[in-house]
């Protein structure tokens, strides 16, 4: 029995030594050598002048993470408690904008936020503005929650839907309120979509390179941008590119870990409240 | 006297425009086990979801102590609800699930400590306090949901056909302790059921219905002994309905036989059902029987026989502890004890053959069944 498994997941290993675990090895090795391929620990102390680069990137990622729960969460929530056929529809317009090119949706907020763009020309109707939208932080934020919202909603409504509604009928039952209702029985037990939809908008939008060339113009760099620069740009230091995704992994990886532990601390104050 | 601490007045319930309650009445005592008894679909949960004010009636309304409760949130009632599905929090252990209605209502952590204690101790659970819920039983699952409960010290606790999912034994076990907590701590119990033993067995009051309506109100007793009408006499335990002619007070013709009962108030020459319990019934020779008949089936259920016996085309069920030889001539003997004279209702003759139960009727009926089937394998060919 355990042989077979074992033969079965053999191609997926296979798999995953070839596709994850030699290229982060081969990240690691760039990131301690240098051009002729002696040890050093150079690339990595080099970082650290890009210092300013990386608080902006956690930054912009996680503000970008928090105005997609905002946004996410009731969104979600409204959707899990509509009719089955309502739900599937919803589902499929949250869906639809990625089925849409990346580039061109981004392409698509350019000419809307520009100068000269339509927002700006749609206010000028009304005698207000312009304003300057574009290569603003702000720009880059709304990119990012405009292309990694589906990540959140996805996985908390999915969560939502297995809440079974006697539990909240039982909560009502023993004289929860809506609002204590939602604290002490909705809130915890979507937890761990919350968790998994603040990883999987704040991990993409922190390493992000697109949205912040396009909507941020040259002032808003990124640690993407930087990893850009370093392998296609005029930069070019893949030793040095391949230090900074070290440390921009060895960051995420902290993060998460950090916010894990707080999540798990909510949790299990949830159980003594 | 105790007084009437739920009532409903007039209660009009309905789901996609079909009517599960009509014109629903009921008042329910203080310090009653009151059981709704119905097969599904009669409307007995939506009855219970109204008083929990899960359900909003289309008309009438609820009184709790005498004070109109309709359009308050169940949040804000007086009562607790013990679900189908238990309904245990699970992101919560057993001692929080327990104490929380109590923080809710703020209570000191002290009080919520010395409740959950005694809460947990009177459903036998001392000691699992800090286990998860979802590491519990079936039944464990239950008691927690019924410490939960009564943890907020409920005036009144609905029950959702709350031992539905547990297996016989352990049923049993539960029944006999529901009841304990019942008599102990003196709540009106509202408890819903589609097992009528488990009705008799538990309750002060049964209430059973069907398409939303109450067919009878009574104690165990009254509602086995003296059903109202055919519905009722075959729900609750076992039947022989016969259509039957009341003649005058204390005399009813039925089966081909005029016999004294101990009916009365009835028009003369009224068309009426008779039930006979298949345990009232004493076997006899034939030849001293104005009942008599063939014996088409026995089955052995262990404190008794089942018998089918067919008397004139009319199938008896017979309840002995003494064995018969299928196709043995036998009597029946009845005493005017044994027989109860109902009025004639919607559901007379729907009920009370045993005709099924014959193994020759249901060979007949896979006989006809098979060349019926060969039949449209031939047209269809």
């Amino acid at each position: 029995m355990k042989n077979k498994s074992k033969i079965l997941s053999a191609p997926y290993t296979v798999w995953m030594v070839i596709f994850i675990l030699v290229p982060v090895l081969l990240v690691a090795y760039f990131a301690f050598t240098n051009k002729s391929g002696e040890f050093t620990v150079e690339n990595i102390l080099h970082v650290g002048q890009y210092s300013n680069v990386f608080i902006r990137s956690i930054w912009m990622g996680a503000a970008a993470t928090i105005i997609s729960l905002i946004i996410g969460y009731p969104l979600a929530y409204i959707i899990s408690k509509m009719k089955a056929k309502t739900q599937n529809v919803m589902i499929m317009l949250i869906m639809l904008p990625m089925w849409m090119n990346f580039l061109l949706r981004t392409y698509a907020w350019m000419t809307l936020l520009e100068n000269n763009g339509l927002i700006n020309r749609l206010l000028g109707l009304f005698g207000i503005g312009p304003f300057e939208m574009i290569n603003t932080s702000g720009a880059v934020v709304l990119g990012m929650v405009y292309n990694y919202l589906p990540f959140m909603i996805l996985p908390l409504y999915s969560i939502m839907t297995k809440i079974d509604n006697t539990t909240l009928e039982a909560a009502r039952d023993l004289g929860s309120n809506s609002v204590t209702t939602f604290t002490r029985v909705i809130l915890p037990l979507s937890m761990p979509g919350v968790r998994t939809g603040i990883t999987m908008v704040f991990v993409p939008s922190v390493s992000t390179f697109i949205i912040s060339r396009m909507l941020g113009g040259g002032g808003n760099l990124l640690i993407g941008d930087l990893i850009d620069l370093q392998f296609l740009g005029n930069a070019y230091n893949p030793n040095l590119g391949a230090a900074i995704s070290l440390v921009l992994m060895v960051l995420i990886l902290l993060c998460m870990s950090v916010f894990n532990q707080f999540g798990d601390e909510e949790e299990m104050e949830g159980m003594l409240l | 006297m105790s007084k009437t601490v739920i009532s409903l007045k007039d209660i009009t319930v309905s789901y996609d425009g079909e009517q599960v309650l009509k014109n629903f009445n009921l008042q329910i005592k203080d310090g009653e086990f009151v059981t709704l008894l119905g097969p599904s679909g009669c409307g007995k949960t939506t009855v219970l979801r109204t008083i929990g004010g899960f359900v909003a009636p289309e008309t009438g309304d609820v009184f709790f102590s005498e004070a109109k409760i309709t359009d308050i949130p169940p949040h804000k009632r007086e009562l607790n609800t013990i679900f189908q599905k238990y309904a245990l929090f699970p992101h919560l252990n057993v001692f929080n699930n327990v104490a929380f209605g109590m923080r809710i209502k703020g209570k000191k952590e002290r009080e919520v400590k010395e409740m959950v204690t005694s809460m947990l101790e009177l459903v036998n659970l001392t000691g699992y306090a800090h286990r998860s819920v979802s590491q519990l039983s079936g039944g464990q699952q239950q008691r927690v949901a019924i410490a939960r409960a009564l943890a907020n010290e409920p005036k009144v606790l609905l029950l959702d056909e709350p031992l539905g999912a547990l297996d016989l034994k352990l049923r049993k076990d539960m029944q006999v302790e529901l009841k304990k907590i019942q008599q102990q701590t003196g709540i009106t119990f509202i408890f819903v059921t589609h097992d009528q033993e488990e009705a008799l067995s538990m309750s002060d009051t049964v209430v059973v219905m069907d398409k939303g309506e109450i067919q009878q109100i009574g104690t165990p007793t009254d509602i086995y002994n003296e059903p109202q009408n055919a519905f009722v006499a075959d729900f609750i335990g076992e039947s022989n309905i016969l259509d039957g002619v009341m003649l005058e007070d204390f005399k009813v013709r039925f089966a081909g036989h005029t016999f004294d009962c101990l009916d009365k108030g009835f028009g003369r020459n009224q068309p009426v059902d008779v039930v006979i319990r298949p345990e009232d019934i004493d076997v006899i020779s034939a030849e001293n029987s104005q009942i008599n008949g063939e014996v088409t089936n026995i089955t052995f259920k262990g404190v008794h026989y089942e018998i089918i016996v067919d008397v004139a085309g009319f199938k008896w069920m017979i309840q002995s502890t003494d064995f018969q030889e299928v196709g043995a001539k036998i009597g029946l003997s009845l005493t005017p004890d044994d027989i109860h004279v109902m009025k004639k209702s919607e559901y007379s003759g729907s009920f009370g053959d045993y005709s099924t139960f014959s193994d020759e009727m249901e060979e007949d009926m896979i006989l006809e069944e098979e060349a019926a089937e060969s039949k449209e394998a031939e047209i269809e060919e």
